[in-house]
């Protein structure tokens, strides 16, 4: 197990290698550079702030400094956020967007696997069908659709329940306040919640025609024991493996939620270090994204290998 | 004659249906998936005519009708457009004659990319699991690590790189979703490979190259159809969210993500800015994602 741990671990360096690099390059095929502004730079101040920035040796040794530094740990400074250096400006994103995305992503797990088990218990049966259409929904409608739909009808309309004024605030941080968290988590969860609740379902119904549920039933267990037991484990494989995928996804539409809602994530410095040429900005998110996702990967990984004992640890 | 004619057709009859006819009996009895078809073909006809079918034209603009409602449109509105059925944009524009020509752009981008990345998962996919042994494991390692890359957010990157190009946008995003195709492909040739008739033709002095085109890929069509049908609303959609953070198609043209992003801007005032491309993106999303589903059931009968 331990070793397998460590080549899996091993094996996730290249992958950040290939990232930086191919990241890294592509930022710079960019025309234009981050110092390009409407009022030009006398010759000699834009000679000395290059300098400064190391952009005026070889794209290569730019390559092998960044490199070296990155391996310290050093993201090195943000070019159009004056005074801050990348990893300061992650640090004030970071907390906001993983906060952000481990509640749509726990909200999505937890209800998608009950609304996966209710279906699967029911299948074929209306139960089954209306969970399954709504989930069909959720597939379908974009982020970038459910976000201002769902501004405009709890925020700008307000609805009004039993008296009960239902309205939310439609932006805005207010040091993560639950209500500014409502709009944006549901957007971020609804889709993730349709896809577990479909995958849930497929390995759910495939697992109660397996023999030893069978055996379960016979036994005369009550339905609850049976699917928390013996089911649970089984069908809830494919759904671990899903989990970096979900996390992936997450974070795209964290790009789009971050945005509509002005929430003050690092998702935002993406889009706005990718439109004024940000480099250091955009490849630190980027490192940032790749890692996590990489981390999730190998820890799904792990957690197969110890709930499936048919992985072969090779 | 007539009486050899009935004989040819009763023993014709006795011969069994192929796998493809039984599949098609079971799309055509599928009804979300029928309705689905023609759903999509309306949308593509009115795509494809939309010249034809308003007196405006899509950048025609008109700053008398500022965001103006549609006349039928039930609630309080400022102004109402006569002969604008969807009402105008920010600018003026007739929104319905936009809404069909953002359909051309998605559904060109969606069927595009999708081909690009059936192109290069098929070939990749079927080199992979014919070649098998170690070409196999090297070029599946590679996916592998793609795989893990955040890829939306080189596609975004090289939106920005290539300055929103429109041609690169279907390159980019149809590089992006061939994983998928490689891995289910390499899969189906890894079984199909062991199969008599390939031995049959390496016998017969077949090359790889031939077996590859003529014999494997034939063979993986079901699968792959399946897939492509559920990989065009996903590049639809990837479309849509790069133009909705500004990074996809550019004015005049336009395209459903566009439309969205301007009609969230003004929602307030004018949602039907929001609600008509999103409904059209949505219902052509469904209908693709039957589609999908229909097909899958139809071509994969142990599910049932």
């Amino acid at each position: 197990m331990m070793r397998y741990a460590l080549r899996r671990f091993l094996g996730a360096i290249p992958t950040l290698f290939v990232i930086v690099t191919l990241a890294f390059f592509m930022m710079r095929a960019a025309p234009g550079g981050p110092f390009d502004s409407q009022r030009r730079l006398p010759p000699e101040v834009e000679r000395n702030v290059k300098a400064a920035y190391n952009l005026d040796k070889p794209l290569t040794q730019q390559y092998l400094i960044y490199l070296g530094k990155l391996a310290h740990g050093d993201l090195g400074p943000s070019y159009k956020n004056k005074d801050f250096t990348v990893a300061q400006l992650i640090g004030t994103g970071l907390p906001v967007s993983a906060r952000l995305g481990l509640t749509a992503m726990s909200l999505a797990l937890l209800l998608g696997s009950l609304l996966g088990i209710s279906a699967a218990l029911k299948q074929n049966r209306w139960q089954d069908y209306s969970v399954m259409s709504v989930a069909m929904l959720g597939i379908t409608i974009p982020t970038f659709v459910t976000a201002p739909l769902l501004t405009l009808v709890f925020g700008i309309y307000g609805v009004t329940l039993f008296g009960h004024d239902l309205s939310l605030p439609v932006g805005g941080w207010n040091g993560g306040a639950w209500r500014n968290m409502i709009l944006p988590v549901t957007v971020l969860a609804l889709p993730q919640t349709a896809i577990v609740a479909r995958m849930m379902r497929g390995s759910m119904v495939e697992v109660l025609r397996a023999n030893y549920i069978r055996t379960a039933r016979a036994k005369g267990l009550p339905v609850r024991r049976i699917v928390l037991g013996h089911a649970l484990r089984a069908a809830a494989l494919p759904l671990v493996s899903y989990l970096g995928p979900a996390l992936a996804a997450i974070l795209t539409g964290s790009l789009i939620v971050e945005q509509i809602f002005g929430l003050p994530g690092i998702g935002r410095y993406f889009v706005q270090g990718a439109l004024n040429r940000d480099y250091t900005l955009v490849l630190g998110v980027v490192i940032c994204y790749a890692a996590l996702i990489i981390l999730l990967n190998f820890l799904a990984d792990m957690m197969v290998a110890l709930l499936d004992p048919r992985v072969r640890l090779t | 004659m007539i009486a050899t004619g009935q004989t040819l057709k009763a023993v014709e009859e006795v011969k069994g249906r192929s796998l493809w006819v039984d599949a098609r009996r079971r799309l055509l009895r599928n009804r979300a998936a029928m309705a689905s078809l023609v759903i999509l073909t309306l949308v593509a006809a009115l795509a494809v005519l939309a010249p034809l079918l308003s007196p405006f034209a899509y950048d025609e603009i008109n700053y008398d009708i500022i965001a103006c409602a549609p006349n039928w449109w039930p609630a309080e509105a400022s102004c109402r457009a006569a002969g604008h059925i969807f009402g105008t944009d920010a600018v003026g524009r007739d929104l319905f004659v936009r809404v069909l020509f953002g359909a051309r752009v998605s559904l060109a981008v969606g069927l595009v990319a999708t081909l690009v990345s059936l192109l290069i998962g098929v070939l990749y996919g079927a080199t992979a699991g014919y070649l098998g042994g170690r070409i196999d494991n090297l070029m599946m390692r590679i996916v592998d690590v793609l795989y893990s890359l955040p890829f939306v957010f080189f596609v975004i990157i090289l939106m920005v790189v290539f300055d929103r190009n429109f041609i690169l946008l279907f390159v980019a995003i149809g590089a992006v979703e061939w994983l998928t195709m490689a891995r289910i492909v390499r899969g189906q040739t890894l079984s199909i490979k062991q199969k008599e008739f390939i031995e049959a033709a390496r016998a017969a002095g077949v090359g790889s190259l031939g077996i590859i085109t003529r014999h494997v890929i034939p063979n993986v069509v079901g699968p792959v159809m399946v897939y492509v049908t559920l990989t065009v609303p996903g590049v639809i959609l990837t479309e849509s969210f790069l133009s909705f953070l500004g990074l996809g198609i550019q004015e005049p043209l336009t395209s459903w993500g566009v439309l969205i992003s301007d009609g969230a801007d003004q929602m307030e005032t004018a949602p039907w800015m929001l609600l008509f491309p999103a409904l059209f993106m949505a219902v052509t999303l469904f209908s693709f994602n039957f589609i999908g589903d229909g097909l899958r059931d139809a071509l994969d009968p142990k599910d049932r």
